[in-house]
């Protein structure tokens, strides 16, 4: 059985953990890598994680871009929308078509 | 366009046929996969486009909720009410073969079997906003769910389509060519030897003709 984690500052993740998620508040670069390392090698199939939290680990994030599991998916935080997660749909498209065709 | 390194034989000649033509083929059908590759890939990025901005309303909105509570409501009471979940999720992981890409599907399991039994808390201390933070949250997660696996989907596929279209433009381009420069040029040279056996014999012939007759 897989299990769901949510990273991210403890404003914006707390409410994920009435629905039963596992809750990691973490703000610390070097925390949220190794957190994310040992979350993918213990049976997590989905990482939720907080668009301000993703910006800083993003190496290790891209490290996981192209391996089955675990999907790891950028939530927007309590503090607004940065638009990462949608700029990451972008450049899938852009990888893939070789330019933007959804952009307009 | 660079002529291959191999000498002009009609051993190198039948060798390089077949290995055009399995190029060719291959070529044939790198191509066809790209393309329904290509087809599956905007099918899923548009439903991952479509569904990332109804959750990322979706958060903002409990996020609001959320925001609210926290105003009304102690850290410390705020936390504690989370604390405890009465809910808990957990993943049920199988695998969907697309184009020899292998895309995650995933299938929720809730501990408890009403799925709306999310309040992990009294509600005499706790502020309504908080009830709708987590009720929206609650709402929006299957589409969180659905959003994780396309989202995988799309990263896997854009992989491979990136992969499958350098290697059809190494054989349509490279390899091919190559081919067939070679194999003209191995043909060329064949050829240009039977010409000479062929002259060489005719003059051998003429003196031999000569020495015998003496014919002119």
């Amino acid at each position: 059985m897989y299990k769901v984690a949510v990273i991210g500052d403890s404003a914006s993740v707390s409410g994920f953990a009435a629905l039963g998620l596992s809750v990691f508040r973490e703000t610390e670069p070097q925390k949220i890598s190794k957190l994310i390392t040992r979350l993918a090698a213990n049976d997590f199939a989905v990482i939720y994680i907080t668009e301000p939290a993703a910006a800083l680990v993003s190496d290790t994030i891209n490290k996981y871009r192209n391996s089955r599991l675990p999907s790891i998916v950028l939530i927007p935080a309590i503090k607004g929308n940065t638009g990462d997660g949608m700029r990451a749909v972008h450049e899938a498209v852009e990888k893939a078509v070789g330019s933007d065709i959804l952009k307009n | 366009m660079a002529r291959l390194n191999v000498n002009p034989t009609r051993m190198e000649l039948s060798k390089l046929k077949k290995k055009l033509e399995s190029a060719r083929r291959g070529h044939k059908l790198l191509k066809d996969k790209r393309d329904e590759l290509m087809r599956q890939f905007m099918i899923l990025i548009k439903e991952n486009r479509q569904l990332r901005s109804e959750v990322e309303t979706a958060i903002a909105e409990a996020d609001k909720y959320m925001a609210v509570a926290g105003s009304v409501m102690q850290r410390e009471v705020l936390e504690t009410a989370l604390m405890i979940p009465k809910q808990e999720v957990e993943l049920e992981v199988s695998e969907k073969n697309v184009m020899s890409v292998y895309i995650p599907e995933f299938r929720t399991k809730y501990k408890t079997s009403d799925t709306s039994d999310i309040y992990s808390y009294g509600t005499a201390f706790t502020s309504t906003d908080l009830d709708g933070a987590v009720s929206a949250l609650s709402e929006v997660f299957p589409k969180m769910i659905r959003l994780a696996e396309v989202e995988k989907a799309c990263q896997l596929m854009a992989d491979e389509i990136e992969k499958t279209r350098r290697r059809v433009n190494a054989l349509e381009h490279i390899m091919i060519p190559d081919y067939e420069e070679t194999i003209k040029y191995i043909t060329m040279k064949l050829s240009e030897n039977e010409r000479n056996t062929t002259t060489s014999l005719m003059k051998v012939k003429d003196m031999v003709l000569q020495q015998k007759h003496n014919y002119h």
